[in-house]
């Protein structure tokens, strides 16, 4: 790890204002909160910042209802402190429940509701210094496309990238309709959570759409969707404590036998949590039956690319897909 | 390209006491026990948070002390394995280890009994793990709680067995 | 075998056995269920590990690792890495000074730990992906990493032999591997095998893993002069490293210390040297510093090996009684072109069952990897996990009951060597394990259980790992006060050893446990052997043994040098030790104390130092331990997820010295078959050698939520043969595990998987 300046923020103006100045001064800075991801990338030399500002002490840790029966959730928010509050239990449990499949519990009370999207991907070449990359260093080529890559991406990918976004947390904000709001030099603003990740293209370095110099500072849960049934399943390849090779976020509202309302997101599959647009639209017009279930799951997963060691992806995100929904329909009383 | 040689001073507050250390800021923390401070219970397993040997207590809560920066943890209550046994007398956690045989090498103990400890902690709080039904209180510590609960905390001895039965032992200790 | 082996196998037939061991059925202090003698010092943090030691002035130091596979260095820039503050040297192969390499990993007198003939910075070539190309020392290990990570190396490279797969066709037979025939044979096996009326025939394919102990190997080397030298080592071979490092640096044996009292975790992986050793020493004495050289979880990886991968066939046939008519069990394993370990997958065929007709042996071939080197139960975890999942096919064949055709072909004698078993109580451990599993209400079909969404199966394997003895010495010293101290250089890596030694040498001497010191972890103490081949408690065992008599017979003499001592006229056979003093056997309550009789010989102790022979009761008898591993599995039918939820392990190892210890060595070696069996796997990247998943984030050890609640059982049945009627206990545990959790897969799914590690893709 290189060496660098360390600034402590006591607020998220001052924060914006030191990396404003170093941004003048050609110094690259890096917020830094929990650490779980980005001292890691600093020790492995993926990330090298010259300064990097301390954030944990912002002011942005308080969990709060929004007008309407939603929650704002500010960026400093640990995330065992979040899985475990009260409202986000009561009108999220999807939330809940994909963060506490996530990570460790001691890592979990380090890592921070900001942190958690800007996760960098657990690809193995990315990580090793010696192997070609196309996200540490562009243009290197990609070396997952033809090697180990049974833990890639199956949609979304692209020939530059096949890496998949690490989160479980953020595959139920994807599903959940959230809104991510940020701050920086252009002021503030904020955007759906779909939009917040990219898709890799030609510009695998871009895991976001954040800006140079914004600052995530709280994420938003509309009202729209507190309170539906909902289920998190993670697929992976020891009972706990390791990231997931499918995931799959889903809620699910049957009333009178008809579909009323259904979110549903994956994760482990793609640059980005995968929210499953056209396996919804599918289901907004279906019966909930297992055949619609398998026939959404199968739609949703026809673009998917397999690139050899992760082809079993393809599959077992249907079976994972039509399984959650047939358990939460079950649970309504539907008999399948 | 600049970059900084300065050291920087800070304050810790590990086991009750303050220590001024003069370091580097990409020190983390688990190096400023374990060289600075001389305190290397608290073990390096990994260096990026995927074993918890490094697991320590700030404000009783577990964290991996190896994936932060000494800096950010100035003046918080550290505590690690040295400051459990206060005056002396063993934390029933660390007796019930040597009972259950909870270890064999002994490099994954100090992480493993600092995480039981601020586990139990969580427990009684209410607070959730992924195995606790939806919107449950979790009232009892099965194994299937413990297991999933402790799941951070990598042994390759394989003592989880032994792990299990002296967090059981110690949680109805500590409870009475 | 060559003619010496010859000679010497047949003379030893002809040899009177040692006499049964008289603490085999003595219980104050051992069988006991004691708890370690480290215990409260490991869990208070105060048991410093290798890289923990204090030193005055001491720095840290760093490897750079290639980044090829095979070629040459052309050109190696260490610029930007002088610039770094506080970086006092940087030495590469073109500043290195000569190193001599170290033998190979052997005990006995002369011991050494090498583990390959790489000449790590005394050459440009590069041999294996990882391979260490410059030390870095600095004042502290951030600057030292980091400027090792500045260091840029360009290679002319050279095609290598990256891939296991593609150089299984160059295979060759080993001359001998472990001092065995690399291949048996009798009979016309492939004719049994064309006439049999039941066969099975398949293939087994094995990854590599690695040990990954929790603490990462690190190195404290400080030099005294130019000759002397001392290390703080993460060792399970104090006295081999010790040696070791005295032959590559052209140094007495006796000047190397190697201090290793707490070592966490080993597993075979810090049985030998590896380069960190070298250059540690290497660095402190290039600087003049006292270095330390920790390596990361990726230096780990880089430049320690682990367990080869293999490739193995496994054909049998039967008659309709279930009755063995012909056994083969072959394959490849591969090893380095710098070293020579082809790991022994087909040593448990050739002891496990009666068969007329058999051809058992392996081949090796070579590969641009690190060495490879011990991992827990080499060649028997492997081995086991390929004939006992035949064997379940088999029964499933014949539609027989899986342990009840095991029980059918247990062999009256050793199936090869026509030797008689020193102690074999297989169809006990069976028995035993069986009433605690519960075996009986199991249903033989397949895919018969289901819990909502998961399959549940039954399954069960036989286990199996061999006796070694080796050559070893100790210390004994009786104290004037009544205390004792026992030493040797033997390592203690949490199998027990200091526990189980006090224990021994309590009961041996008469003395009580907490009036005895075991020293050990020390090379100056006398040599013990490598903390390997499950061998290290017995050993010490005899040695202390031989020890004790020496003592008795001295304190008898002393005694006896007062006219009127109560022991005149007794011989030495007339008394034991007992009661803090030696008594005679016949009246117990006439004799002396050890204090009494130093005081009234005005002496403050007495000292004896033994060192045991080889082990010749192995040439003499087929001597193994055995273990019935049975395990329940739920399989998700939808992802193929798969659940160990319950296991029982029955073993068969002698007498048990203390329970708690033992049942921790056994649980420990089931839940790393657990991990072989469902989620480990090394990853080398057949296009550059390299490791991809060089962390514990993506090798997957198992966590807490793997494991389930493990019973143990035991025969508890001494052999007779060996020191206190035990066997080691720390390999056994693993053989079997990834046979019984396949079978029960198969039981649970109907589907045979016969590749590890067994993730969910492979069960979809």
């Amino acid at each position: 790890m290189n060496n660098f300046t360390y600034t402590r923020a006591f607020e998220a103006d001052a924060a914006l204002k030191v990396i404003a100045e170093n941004s003048v001064q050609h110094i690259s800075s890096r917020f830094l909160a929990g650490g779980t991801n980005l001292v890691d990338l600093m020790r492995e030399g993926i990330d090298q910042p010259q300064a990097v500002i301390d954030i944990t002490r912002l002011p942005l840790a308080e969990i709060e209802e929004a007008a309407g029966g939603g929650l704002r959730m500010g960026a400093m928010v640990r995330n065992s402190h979040l899985a475990a509050h009260p409202l986000v239990r009561e009108r999220y449990p999807l939330l809940s429940q994909a963060i506490l499949a996530g990570a460790s519990a001691q890592l979990r009370n380090m890592a921070t509701t900001g942190g958690n999207l800007m996760q960098r991907t657990r690809c193995y070449y990315f990580y090793d210094g010696a192997a070609r990359c196309n996200k540490r260093t562009p243009g290197s080529g990609c070396d997952a496309i033809d090697g180990f890559n049974r833990i890639h991406a199956i949609l979304g990918a692209s020939d530059q990238c096949i890496a998949t976004h690490p989160s479980d947390m953020c595959v139920a904000l994807a599903a959940l309709d959230a809104k991510v709001n940020m701050s920086g030099p252009g002021g503030d603003r904020s955007m759906t959570f779909t939009e917040f990740h990219r898709l890799p293209g030609d510009t695998p370095e871009i895991d976001t759409n954040l800006r140079a110099g914004e600052l995530i500072t709280s994420i938003d849960l509309p009202a729209s969707t507190a309170g539906l049934p909902s289920l998190y399943r993670k697929v992976r390849d020891r009972a706990s404590y390791a990231f997931a090779l499918v995931s799959v976020a889903a809620a699910l509202k049957i009333e009178d036998g008809k579909i009323r309302e259904v979110r549903l997101a994956l994760g482990g599959v793609a640059h980005k949590p995968w929210r499953a647009f056209a396996a919804e639209q599918l289901l907004q017009v279906a019966e909930p039956t297992v055949e619609a279930f398998t026939q959404a799951a199968a739609a949703e997963l026809a673009p998917a690319v397999p690139r050899g060691g992760n082809g079993f992806k393809i599959e077992l995100a249907k079976r994972t897909i039509a399984s959650v929904l047939s358990e939460l329909a079950a649970a309504q009383g539907v008999r399948q | 390209m600049p970059v900084s040689n300065e050291l920087e001073t800070v304050t810790l507050h590990v086991n009750g006491v303050e220590k001024v250390l003069l370091i580097e800021p990409r020190v983390s923390l688990l190096d400023a026990l374990r060289d600075h401070l001389g305190l290397t219970g608290t073990k390096k397993g990994c260096d990026q948070g995927a074993c918890g040997a490094c697991t320590v207590l700030v404000d009783g809560e577990r964290i991996n002390s190896c994936l932060t920066l000494a800096m950010q943890y100035e003046g918080r209550a550290i505590v690690t394995i040295e400051g459990l046994a206060a005056s002396g007398e063993m934390h029933p956690m660390q007796r019930a280890f040597i009972q259950h045989d909870g270890f064999q090498c002994g490099y994954c103990t100090p992480g493993q009994i600092c995480s039981a400890i601020g586990m139990l902690t969580e427990f009684r709080s209410g607070a959730p793990s992924a195995v606790t039904g939806e919107g449950a209180t979790p009232s009892e510590l099965t194994d299937e709680e413990l297991r999933e609960r402790m799941s951070g905390n990598l042994c390759r001895c394989g003592a989880y067995v032994g792990i299990r039965e002296a967090i059981h032992q110690a949680h109805g200790e500590m409870a009475r | 075998m060559s003619i010496v082996q010859k000679v010497t196998q047949a003379f030893v037939q002809v040899l009177p056995d040692r006499d049964r061991d008289e603490l085999t059925d003595q219980q104050r202090f051992l069988g006991k269920a004691i708890d370690r003698v480290d215990g409260s010092v490991k869990v208070t943090g105060a048991a410093k590990f290798s890289a923990e030691y204090p030193v005055d002035g001491l720095v840290h130091a760093a490897l750079a690792f290639s980044t090829i596979s095979k070629g040459a260095i052309k050109a190696i820039d260490i610029s930007a890495a002088e610039r770094i503050p506080g970086v006092l040297k940087i030495i590469t192969h073109l500043t290195a000074p000569d190193m001599k390499i170290s033998p190979p990993l052997s005990p006995g007198d002369d011991p050494a730990a090498g583990t390959t003939n790489v000449k790590i910075l005394n050459t440009d070539r590069i041999s294996w992906n990882g391979q260490p190309v410059a030390v870095v020392v600095a004042d502290t290990h951030e600057r030292a990493q980091h400027a090792a990570s500045l260091i840029r190396v360009t290679y002319t490279e050279a095609a290598g032999a990256n891939s296991f797969e593609e150089s299984i066709p160059s295979a060759h037979k080993p001359k001998q591997i472990l001092g065995e025939e690399p291949e048996v044979i009798k009979g016309d096996v492939d004719a049994a095998l064309g006439a049999a009326q039941y066969k099975v025939d398949l293939n087994f394919v094995t990854p590599p893993y690695n040990h990954n102990a929790i603490e990462p190997h690190a190195c404290i080397a400080i030099w005294e002069g130019d000759d002397k030298v001392t290390l703080y080592d993460a060792s399970q071979f104090t006295a081999g490293t010790a040696n070791s490092i005295a032959k590559m640096f052209g140094l007495k044996r006796e000047s190397v210390r190697v201090l290793s009292p707490f070592v966490g975790g080993g597993f075979g992986g810090k049985g030998g040297i590896w380069a960190h050793n070298q250059l540690c020493v290497l660095a402190a004495r290039t600087t003049g510093r006292p270095v330390r050289l920790a390596l990361s979880r990726e230096g780990v990886f880089r430049i320690v090996g682990g367990r080869t991968p293999s490739q193995q066939q496994v054909a049998i046939g039967a008659d309709a009684d279930g009755k063995f008519t012909a056994f083969i069990h072959e394959g490849v394993t591969s090893q380095s072109p710098d070293n020579d370990l082809p790991e022994q997958f087909s040593f448990p065929a050739r002891h496990l069952y009666a068969m007329p007709a058999y051809r058992i042996g392996q081949r090796v071939c070579e590969v641009n990897r690190v060495a490879n080197t011990f991992m827990r139960a080499p060649g028997e975890s492997i081995g086991t996990f390929a004939i006992e999942s035949a064997i379940d096919a088999l029964a499933y064949e014949l539609q027989i009951d899986p342990i009840e055709l095991r029980m059918r072909n247990e062999p009256e004698t050793d199936p090869v060597s026509g030797h008689p078993f020193s102690s074999r109580h297989v169809r006990e451990a069976y028995r035993m394990g069986a009433e605690k599993f519960g075996w009986s209400s199991r249903p033989a079909a397949v895919r018969s259980q289901r819990d909502g969404a998961w399959l549940v199966g039954q399954g069960v394997a036989t286990g199996t790992y061999p006796v070694y003895r080796m050559v070893t010495s100790a210390r004994v010293r009786i104290n004037a006060d009544g205390t004792a101290v026992v030493q040797t250089s033997a390592q203690e890596m949490g199998m027990g050893t200091a526990t189980v030694q006090t224990q021994h040498a309590a009961e041996r001497l008469g003395i009580a446990m907490e009036k005895i010191r075991f020293d050990y972890g020390d090379s100056r103490f006398p040599m013990a052997s490598v903390a390997g081949g499950s061998s290290q408690t017995i050993s010490i065992a005899l040695a202390v043994h031989q020890a004790a008599e020496v003592l008795v017979k001295e304190f008898l003499a002393l005694a006896q040098k007062e006219t009127d001592s109560v022991l005149k006229g007794a011989s030495v056979d007339d008394v034991y030790a007992v009661n803090e003093g030696i008594y005679r056997r016949d009246r117990p309550a006439i004799g002396e104390t050890y204090a009494a009789i130093l005081e009234r010989a005005g002496k403050t102790h007495l000292e004896a130092e033994e060192q045991t022979g080889q082990a010749k009761e192995i040439l003499k008898y087929s001597m193994h331990s055995y273990a019935a591993q049975f395990c329940e599995v739920r399989v998700h039918e939808q992802t193929g997820e798969v659940r160990v939820t319950r296991f029982v392990g029955a073993f068969d190892t002698g007498r048990i010295l203390n329970p708690k210890t033992a049942t921790s060595q056994f649980r420990g070696g089931i839940v790393m078959g657990i991990g072989m069996a469902l989620t480990e796997e090394t990853m080398f990247d057949d296009r550059t050698g390299r490791i991809v998943n060089a962390t514990l984030a993506e090798y997957h050890v198992p966590v807490q939520a793997d494991v389930p609640h493990i019973d143990i059982v035991y025969t508890d049945i001494p052999d007779d043969k060996t020191p206190l009627g035990a066997h080691g206990v720390g390999e056994i545990g693993i053989t079997g595990v990834a046979a019984a959790i396949a079978n029960a897969i198969y039981h649970a799914t109907g589907k045979r998987i016969t590749e590890l590690p067994i993730t969910l893709d492979k069960l979809m």
